[in-house]
């Protein structure tokens, strides 16, 4: 994963192209989670979530890869060096 | 159907030292009306659902300042013959 | 534990530079209807409460903790390169004095954060109808922070916020449902 700190310009307006895409999708998955919780049997839904599920994990990996880690803690792969630690954190775009 | 807004007529007194807002307002929101979510409610697309706040249109409520209407009163105070 | 995401749940955005709006937004902060004491009552809630409902309630909580990230992004944001003068044009000189542009939970009126702000009965159904009514209360304070500002940006950051708060509001009633198992239990297939 060699992902970097957006730049340019056109790097943070991609940036905030996908990152946008990927509020959207994991906000179906917040969505239905708590749906879920308190419906648990509706296998619609849950058939739903784990489509989500797999749209979310692929977006991701692109976005990781052209911006670095969206996750600490083991559940990202990092480049050397280390790149979670890196700008811009949420607040600052 | 029901609104996501309810009016009201508060009591005027000729010594009130503000001039009379005649009409006033509260929300009503869907999920008083809801009870338990019924399965397959159709829902909005992944962008639409962001930008709305849910999933599912049945549970949208949508909000603007009710005192922003047209005549300085509360909106659709225009529509009410009290409200000039 | 928690996994910290790289990420603000919906794309804030402010467009006007209004460090008093951040003032009034830290109602949302450090209030006692604010994003902490929800996150904080619901996540402490949860250890007594029956296993049906613990789901519901740790997962709103945890979300709560995703609003608390997004409203300090607003004042953050509002208040990042104002100046001294201008924080207290803003009625923040006394903030300013005490913490420059640091962020601190207290309300819009200076109080500070207490946990009495919050209770934890023991009680599931005491307990969920101060959920539901936590989330009324927020999406009230919501309504009047949108009534404050003019700035489209802002607003619609607000809006998603407020609407968050009649979702969960509407869980919360259900997690209520499932406890008094009067529920006619559909099956769906």
């Amino acid at each position: 994963m060699a992902g970097r700190t957006p730049i340019t310009d056109e790097q943070k307006e991609m940036y905030f192209r996908m990152m946008e895409e990927i509020q959207a999708v994991d906000f179906v998955l917040v969505e239905l989670n708590l749906y879920l919780d308190t419906h648990p049997d509706d296998q619609q839904a849950v058939q739903q979530y784990n489509e989500y599920v797999q749209r979310s994990a692929a977006l991701k990996n692109r976005f990781q890869s052209m911006f670095g880690p969206l996750y600490g803690f083991g559940n990202s792969y990092s480049a050397s060096p280390f790149s979670w630690k890196e700008a811009p954190w949420p607040w600052q775009v | 159907m029901y609104t996501y807004r309810k009016y009201y007529e508060p009591y005027v007194s000729p010594l009130d030292p503000c001039p009379p807002m005649r009409v006033k307002s509260y929300e009503t929101p869907p999920q008083l009306y809801m009870g338990f979510q019924p399965p397959n409610l159709p829902q909005y697309h992944p962008r639409e659902a962001l930008k709305q706040g849910t999933l599912w249109p049945a549970l949208f409520a949508p909000y603007t300042n009710p005192y922003k209407g047209p005549g300085g009163g509360v909106d659709g105070g225009g529509e009410n013959p009290d409200n000039g | 534990m928690w996994v910290y995401e790289k990420k603000l749940q919906y794309p804030v955005r402010v467009n006007q530079c209004d460090p008093r709006m951040a003032k009034f937004l830290m109602e949302q902060y450090g209030g006692a209807d604010g994003e902490l004491a929800a996150a904080l009552r619901y996540l402490n809630q949860r250890y007594t409460l029956p296993d049906r409902v613990i789901g519901i309630v740790n997962d709103i909580g945890t979300e709560e903790l995703a609003h608390l990230e997004m409203i300090a992004t607003m004042v953050y944001k509002l208040t990042k390169d104002a100046t001294a003068e201008q924080m207290m044009e803003a009625g923040l000189g006394d903030h300013y004095a005490d913490h420059d542009k640091a962020l601190f939970f207290h309300n819009a009126a200076g109080h500070p954060f207490t946990a009495e702000y919050f209770q934890a009965k023991g009680d599931p159904i005491a307990d969920l109808y101060e959920d539901v009514a936590a989330e009324e209360k927020a999406r009230a304070t919501y309504q009047w922070l949108i009534n404050m500002t003019d700035d489209p940006d802002l607003q619609d950051g607000l809006q998603f916020l407020r609407e968050r708060e009649v979702v969960h509001s509407q869980r919360f009633r259900e997690a209520v449902e499932i406890l008094k198992e009067e529920r006619d239990r559909k099956k769906f297939f």
